[in-house]
């Protein structure tokens, strides 16, 4: 009865604020994620990156004259929640929607999204995210797929590595990267000389440095999160191992050299995205990040920021916000950091939902993140 | 009991059941899918119900046990098979398993087997995350199909809700013969006092395995319903946090009470959401809640509503023996 | 064989972190009959109450003292106060669930108003590492260890040396009795909650270094302990630091030796058998049973 009867104001208010509105209605947005649970951080730091943009965007007029108002809900790191959260944002009508960051989560609610016609703009990086053919989901960093081909060639190219030892963390996050490095490796003949699953939150990682050791590898490709990054360096320092150490964004971050010290100096690491860019708009940002909440935002700050960004740039191409059409103009979009500078670098959005953006190999160099290679975009 | 009571008690059942079927032709989506959950989560609070509330056994494993069964719905599921054909593999595997699992119950007592379970749970969901040959790992199995009933399909949200409450009738319709049933009354001497209960001849040994099994078996029932509801599994949420959460559900609700399950599934479900509007806080204020309730009654709420009329009783008692003991007294 | 000395000495390093919290947790269970699954979150929270101290601007030595009285204060009395004495007289599971909400609470609490991030907290001993039997090992672990033995060793003395400590016992074993004997029982066990407080205040200050101030570093650290506490002996105090080091080898030489994917199997498996075969774990008294 109280949902009945709770539906019947809402509709009735609606249509009464439709019948007064002289001004722009406002573009409503709908963020799921992680708020609670194994992925608090990541989703944290999403909405944060958001709000942050929202505030940005509303100060300088909103999209087109219409403000944005952002509304976040729970996942609790469960797909069970974020399915109803989703489908309790989705009954709202949303302009966009926004999150959820683990890639299940994800997975059960690409599908609602994509029913309602609602673009889908989320932080998920497994590669088969995209590769269903979801004609409303959309990526806001590289998908494994695409950053682990340039981490293998990396490793092959450069560093000529016939065999390298992997250690990932026992999630999706870390799953998917694991997989997609090690078909990778496989193309290039290079021998996995240990496959070490690792936990999140692990704090010892005495055995999995031993094992490293044990099998001789030419290098080390560390996927974990940040905390763990910091403390397998740790570790692999203690225990003598000289190999080059390879990861991505999560291995060679500010955090990451605070928390280990010394022992951070010389991995190196394939960035997509980061908040040590040597980009004046990626820099401004984290100035303004720092300032608001007062810590250095991780990756996932990055992307829930760009994501507002994104929206506003493929409704002003459209030149009137219509979420129908929202998924389709942003396909195949390109948004130049010189016509937006929200978009902190140039991106083109591809017909699958996957990103191309410029990357960069870094390496830390006493204690900074030095860039060693740029990686352009490939259009 | 009066005639009275019981006409009110029937109108009363009546109504809920009335309301269950009636109000959600009404909801959203969002609606139908937080009651489709809410029906599931008792289903298996009544499981653990059994085993705890009645049977007096500590199970830490119940959450296990709906994984087992949502993996095994969505195996079957997404091979073709039909959802009954997978609800039977689940009742069979979690009956089995929990019989299993029960052997160490009759070794140890109490809090010792809240840890052997624990330690099962947690085996439970490294085997899921694991052996990705079967299970598909952390990358979990999508696109769970939603059954066919009799013909009529359960895609839409309203029919799949219909579905989940009338499995939630069934399987209240079965413990409720079975609490009747000497095997229930058998249970209520087990939790009471074991030692008594054998001296009168009942074989606690039997009678331990087969509460954790039927118990386990409906957390089971509640898992094969589960996977079509979400149409996604992973092993995230099967880990030891659904099987304190279902403890909870249990312990809030009332142990031992018919109904506990009932209110327990809907405060864990429901709460949260009401709270929301409290934002970051709402977790916060969950906990003070669950707390302060346990504090007030920790028999649950059932227990709350059990005190007052037992009270109530209690003092009708007093005030007809003071009646009659003033006129037993007045005569010479 | 240089290896397995490696995963031993790193195990124990581990070991001494789960042992020092599962102390706290089996002085709980004898003196009170108390299932603390907030264990974990007890052992986070004082390094926050220490940064929070830290932030306002008082040195490191004050805030470790605040924090010690804070923790005190709230997890041992407080705790005590609000959440034991109410439930306690209706039996141990509904206290257990209650724990399980604290914890909760505790938490998100810690994650609402300090951020979700990790910081770095200040050991009070010095970073680095020294080599031991050629291997090495870091200060902050060796710290852990020689806390945890000292805190054991306390423990042990106070409880079977001292009048006080006598008199603890006997609340733990036989309440009516111990108050017929004229024990002030309350005062014995709020004591009891007290040391919980101090014990885990000393645990935040070692361990957070190493873990890092997080609001979810609570979790595996208290199943861990719990783990341990069981496995040790849940009615000896010496059990816990027996049952810590296990644990804390196990899992290591069943990471390296068995697979990384299942590590977490291993102390559960030895949950089971130990369960099954020596109900009252390693070092602990066989409980008999009131019919």
């Amino acid at each position: 009865m109280r949902w009945g009867i709770l539906t019947g104001v809402v509709l009735a208010s609606l249509v009464t604020t439709a019948a007064y509105a002289q001004s722009a209605a406002p573009i409503k947005l709908a963020d799921v994620a992680e708020l609670s649970g194994g992925g608090a951080t990541a989703g944290n730091n999403w909405k944060n990156g958001i709000d942050l943009a929202v505030e940005e965007v509303n100060a300088k007029g909103g999209i087109l004259g219409h403000r944005i108002e952002v509304t976040h809900a729970d996942t609790q790191s469960n797909p069970g929640v974020a399915r109803a959260q989703a489908q309790k944002a989705l009954d709202d009508e949303p302009y966009a929607l926004l999150g959820p960051g683990f890639s299940g989560s994800v997975k059960v609610v690409a599908p609602l999204a994509a029913e309602a016609g609602i673009a889908e703009i989320m932080g998920g990086e497994a590669a088969e995210l995209t590769q269903g053919g979801n004609k409303f989901l959309f990526r806001t960093s590289f998908g494994q797929q695409s950053s682990m081909p340039k981490v293998a060639k990396y490793i092959n190219d450069e560093i000529k590595a016939k065999s390298v030892a992997v250690v990932w963390v026992n999630n999706d996050f870390g799953r998917g990267g694991r997989d997609a490095v090690t078909r990778e490796f496989g193309r290039y003949g290079i021998k996995v000389a240990a496959d070490l699953s690792t936990e999140a939150g692990q704090a010892d990682f005495a055995a999995d440095v031993s094992k490293v050791k044990a099998a001789s590898p030419d290098a080390v490709f560390i996927y974990l999160n940040e905390d763990e990054s910091a403390r397998i360096l740790k570790e692999l320092r203690r225990q003598g191992v000289t190999v080059p150490l390879i990861g991505e964004t999560t291995l060679v971050g500010q955090k990451v050299v605070e928390l280990a010290g010394e022992a951070a100096n010389g991995a190196r690491g394939h960035v997509g995205l980061t908040t040590d860019a040597p980009v004046d708009l990626v820099r401004a940002f984290r100035e303004k990040f720092v300032k608001k909440y007062n810590y250095i935002p991780d990756h996932n700050g990055i992307k829930g920021y760009l994501a507002i960004y994104m929206i506003k740039a493929a409704t002003e191409k459209m030149g009137k916000p219509d979420s129908k059409m929202l998924a389709s103009s942003l396909h195949g979009l390109t948004i130049k950091a010189a016509n937006e500078p929200g978009i902190l670098m140039d991106m083109t959005i591809d017909q699958n939902g996957d990103i191309d953006r410029q990357g960069f190999l870094v390496e830390i160099v006493n204690g900074k993140q030095v860039v060693k290679q740029v990686l352009p975009k490939l259009n | 009991m009066t005639r009275q009571a019981k006409f009110w008690r029937l109108a009363l059942g009546v109504i809920a059941i009335a309301a269950l079927v009636l109000v959600p032709m009404n909801l959203n989506r969002y609606g139908l899918f937080i009651l489709s959950q809410w029906a599931v989560m008792t289903i298996a609070a009544m499981g653990l119900n059994l085993t705890l509330g009645y049977a007096g056994q500590v199970s830490l494993a119940q959450g296990a046990f709906v994984g087992i069964g949502a993996y095994a719905a969505a195996i079957l599921t997404t091979q073709g098979m039909p959802l009954i054909a997978a609800l039977a593999v689940a009742i069979l595997l979690c009956f089995a398993i929990g019989w299993l699992l029960g052997y160490p119950a009759l070794r140890v007592q109490h809090h010792y087997l809240a840890f052997v379970t624990l330690a099962f749970s947690t085996l439970a969901f490294l085997v899921f995350r694991n052996e990705d040959w079967l299970t598909k790992g952390i990358y979990g199995i999508s696109n769970i199909p939603r059954p066919v009933i009799l013909g009529f399909p359960t895609s839409r949200p309203l029919p799949f809700y219909y579905l989940c409450l009338g499995s939630l009738g069934l399987v209240s319709a079965v413990m409720w013969w079975l609490i009747r049933s000497p095997w229930g009354r058998a249970f209520r001497g087990l939790r009471e006092n074991p030692l008594r209960a054998q001296s009168l001849g009942i074989d606690t040994r039997r009678y331990t395995l087969m509460a954790f099994a039927i118990g386990s078996a409906l957390g089971g029932v509640a898992g094969a319903l589960y996977a079509p509801l979400n149409q996604y599994i992973d092993p995230v949420p099967f880990n030891l946090s659904l099987s304190l959460d279902l403890l909870m559900m249990v312990i809030v609700g009332g142990a031992g009470f018919f109904f506990g399950p009932f209110l327990g599934a809907m405060i864990a479900v429901l709460l949260p959401e009401w709270l929301r509007f409290t934002e970051g806080y709402y977790l916060m204020f969950y906990a003070i809640a669950v707390i302060g309730l346990l504090i007030y009654s920790p028999t649950g709420i059932l227990g709350i509503l059990d005190r007052l009329v037992t009270e109530r009783r209690t003092r009708a008692a007093s005030a007809l023996r003071a009646a009659g003991k003033a006129q037993f007294e007045a005569t010479p | 064989m240089s290896n397995l000395l490696d995963l031993v000495v790193a195990g124990l390093a581990t070991g001494a972190i789960y042992a020092l919290i599962a102390v706290g947790f089996t002085l709980l269970w004898q003196a009170s009959q108390t299932i603390n699954f907030a264990q974990g979150e007890f052992v986070m929270l004082p390094a926050f109450l220490m940064l929070a101290v830290m932030h306002a601007g008082a040195p490191f030595w004050l805030a470790i003292l605040a924090g010690i009285v804070l923790s005190m204060l709230l997890l041992g009395l407080g705790f005590k106060m609000l959440l034991v004495d109410p439930m306690l007289r209706h039996g141990v599971l509904p206290l257990a669930i209650a724990t399980m909400a604290l914890a909760v609470g505790i938490k998100e609490a810690v994650k609402k108003f300090f951020g979700a991030e990790a910081s770095p907290f200040p050991s009070i001993v010095p970073a680095g590492d020294i080599a031991i039997f050629g291997r090495m090992v870091s200060l902050q672990s060796i710290g852990v260890l020689v806390v945890a033995i000292l805190a054991v060793i306390g423990l042990t003395f106070l409880l079977n040396r001292t009048a006080i400590g006598r008199q603890m016992q006997a609340t733990a074993q036989n309440p009516a009795a111990a108050r017929i004997v004229g024990i002030p029982v309350e005062r014995m066990i709020l004591l009891t909650f007290l040391i919980n407080g101090f014990l885990v205040a000393l645990a935040s200050l070692l361990v957070t270094p190493i873990y890092l101030a997080k609001f979810s570093s609570g979790e595996a650290l208290g199943q861990a302990a719990f783990i341990a506490a069981i496995v040790g002996g849940f009615n000896q105090v010496r059990g816990a630091i027996a049952g810590g080091l296990l644990i804390g080898v196990a899992d290591n030489l069943a990471a390296a030796y068995v697979s990384t994917q299942y590590r977490a199997a291993v102390p559960m498996i030895l949950l089971i058998v130990i369960i099954l075969f020596r109900p009252q774990g390693l070092l602990g008294r066989a409980e008999e049973r009131t019919v």
